[in-house]
């Protein structure tokens, strides 16, 4: 049996406020499998954010492990760290954060370049993900000339660039309408399916849960099923 | 790399500020330095159209032409010195010119001297002079007889010479006894004995040792200084004092360029906070993303030089004679070294900030 996309073991993860310790996730254990897709959700403060990032190799664990794919990410150093985000993870922020001076295709490659393989498979990656995601005659339009359903697509088409084990998508359809969101939700879910990626969404919205396999609820850093 | 390319290509505008006040200071720098340059050449060329070894003065003269007498027997003494090649005599007259259809009269340098160099032929015959090319700017030509002192000795121009000024004053090179009588009608106080020169050029011998000859013909003599011609370069009057001067002024210049840009870019740093910590976020290094400052820079520096050049070509065109402007290609070279120096310490200054931006902050921004 393939290893799953993303493992968390009794992972716990303090902040240090001044003299305080602010537990913000705590014994979270947690798996997602290749091609499952799981929401989050939970009141603001919860620790959503955290769990996000220590999933996807932004923060290091206070405690516990963390593996994804076939890698234990728990003890890399922060240069690790970032050369692992670049081969393995993908994220789609809540805010867009497309390179407003780039082209869809080269926000893309933006990819490929900060990890030091921007070559002809690259180029052709991205003009197949856009031709996928429905940007095939945008790819030369700078995020200033395209809509916002458009710039989540490209996010998206980013995320998936370095064909990653695990994409990690934080409230990606807060900044679109109902309708919007609703379509956003099915691309990404059809995309992660078809590419078995697994991949973790948090949102606010309840009526967004439906596109996920699952759904998992944390209050106080503490995981519910 | 990429990146920082396609923003200056595609936002010119975020640079223009920065790149224009750049190019003032390359203005500045290649004015400053073509200034220093103009002076310095044209106070020196005397000295460096010599081709000598070393230049001898009498040791009571303090490293002054004008002060310093060197008598027939030393330099038979001189010419006795193990390695000393060949010497020959030198003497100034810095002098008013007149030069006919002129109304002014300018400055002039009469020099006598007996050894042709590379830059300088054979003296020419008694009466008669190679003139510099900054006295035929100022009006004279070949064949004219130029009035040189209050007695207003002739001089008849036989040909001009580059680069042969001495303190600014236009080089009028003759044999020495025409300098003698210049000199003598002229300058009453300052006659100098028949057989004596003010100062003697020293050539050495193939692959000696300069130094140890120089330090030989001293303390054969007993009585004389000897300088290397760089040594007698910086002993002209006002030349290290300049240079200083110069040099301060010009490195508080790249200093103040250094500034502008490290300025520039801990702004343009502090605006991309959220997009280095989302290039972090997909697999950028800090040092990646410091190199794009870093390009980014020292193309604005290059592209700065580049204009600053331009527009420093163009004020040449303007500039009135009488300013000693001259810009060497090593000046330019200097420049733009100096220039891409401030632009890397300037963009490295922002690397201690980018490198502690967290690429988590990328996440839950706004949550
Ligand atoms: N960098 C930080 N430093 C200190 N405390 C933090 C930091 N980030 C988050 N926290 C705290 O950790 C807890 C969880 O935060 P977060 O993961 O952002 O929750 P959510 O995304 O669900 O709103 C909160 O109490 C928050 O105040
Ligand atoms: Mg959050």
């Amino acid at each position: 049996m393939p290893s799953p996309a993303l493992q968390l073991t009794d992972v716990r993860k303090t902040y240090r406020s001044g003299d305080e310790e602010v537990v913000a996730l705590d014994h979270a254990t947690l798996e997602v499998g290749r091609d499952e897709l799981v929401a989050l959700v939970g009141p603001s403060g919860s620790g959503k954010t955290t769990l996000l990032s220590v999933a996807g190799a932004l923060l290091g664990p206070t405690e516990g492990d963390v593996r994804v794919g076939d890698t234990e990410i728990g003890d890399l150093s922060e240069k690790e760290r970032t050369a692992f985000r670049g081969k393995e993870i993908g994220f789609v922020f809540q805010a867009v954060n497309l390179v407003p001076f780039l082209t869809a295709r080269e926000n893309l490659l933006v990819v490929a370049e900060m990890n030091g393989n921007l070559d002809k498979g690259a180029k052709h990656r991205a003009d197949q993900l856009l031709d996928e995601l429905g940007l095939g005659h945008r790819t030369g339009n700078q995020p200033g000339e395209l809509s916002g359903g458009e710039r989540q697509r490209v996010a998206i088409g980013r995320a998936l660039m370095n064909e990653p084990s695990l994409v990690l998508f934080d409230e990606p359809t807060s900044a679109l309408d109902t309708e919007l969101g609703e379509q956003v939700m099915e691309l990404i879910g059809r995309e992660m399916r078809s590419r078995g990626v697994g991949g973790i969404f948090v949102t606010h919205d309840t009526r967004m849960t439906h596109h996920a396999d699952r759904t998992l609820e944390i209050i106080d850093g503490r995981l519910k099923a | 790399m990429r990146l920082a390319v396609r923003e200056l290509l595609r936002r010119p505008g975020r640079f223009t500020v920065v790149g224009g006040a750049l190019t003032v200071l390359v203005l500045l720098l290649l004015f400053l330095g073509g200034l220093l340059d103009g002076l310095y050449l044209n106070s020196t060329g005397a000295v460096r159209t010599l081709d000598a070894d070393g230049i001898v003065f009498s040791d009571d003269a303090r490293q002054s032409f004008l002060r310093s007498e060197i008598t027939a027997d030393q330099r038979a003494e001189i010419d006795e010195v193990d390695g000393v090649a060949a010497t020959g005599g030198l003497g100034f007259a810095l002098l008013g010119v007149q030069i006919p259809d002129g109304d002014e009269v300018v400055d002039g340098a009469v020099v006598g001297y007996e050894l042709a160099s590379d830059e300088l032929p054979e003296p020419p015959g008694t009466g008669e002079a190679h003139a510099d090319r900054q006295l035929e700017d100022e009006g004279a030509s070949v064949g004219d007889t130029v009035l040189v002192g209050p007695a207003e000795v002739p001089l008849t121009i036989v040909g001009f010479v580059d680069d042969t000024n001495y303190l600014q004053q236009g080089g009028l090179w003759v044999e020495p006894e025409t300098w003698r009588s210049v000199l003598a009608e002229n300058r009453p106080d300052a006659i100098v004995a028949d057989g004596s020169f003010q100062s003697l050029v020293v050539r050495v011998d193939d692959g000696a040792d300069v130094d140890a000859v120089l330090r030989a013909i001293d303390d054969a003599t007993g009585a004389t200084e000897t300088l290397s011609q760089a040594e007698a370069i910086d002993a002209i009057p006002g030349i290290t004092e300049q240079n200083a001067t110069f040099t301060a002024v010009i490195g508080v210049t790249i200093f103040v360029a250094g500034l502008v840009i490290a300025l520039f870019f801990a702004l343009l740093t502090l605006e991309r906070l959220g997009l280095y910590a989302v290039l972090k976020a997909v697999g950028g290094s800090s040092r990646t993303l410091v190199a794009g400052v870093v390009v980014q820079s020292v193309v604005v520096a290059a592209g700065a030089f580049v204009l600053g050049g331009l527009l420093t070509l163009g004020l040449l065109q303007i500039v009135p004679d009488g300013i000693p402007l001259q810009l060497e290609p090593s000046r330019a070279l200097s420049t733009l070294a100096s220039i891409t120096v401030a632009a890397v310490v300037g963009a490295l200054v922002s690397l201690r900030r980018i490198v502690r931006i967290d690429p988590a902050s990328a996440i839950g921004a706004g949550a």
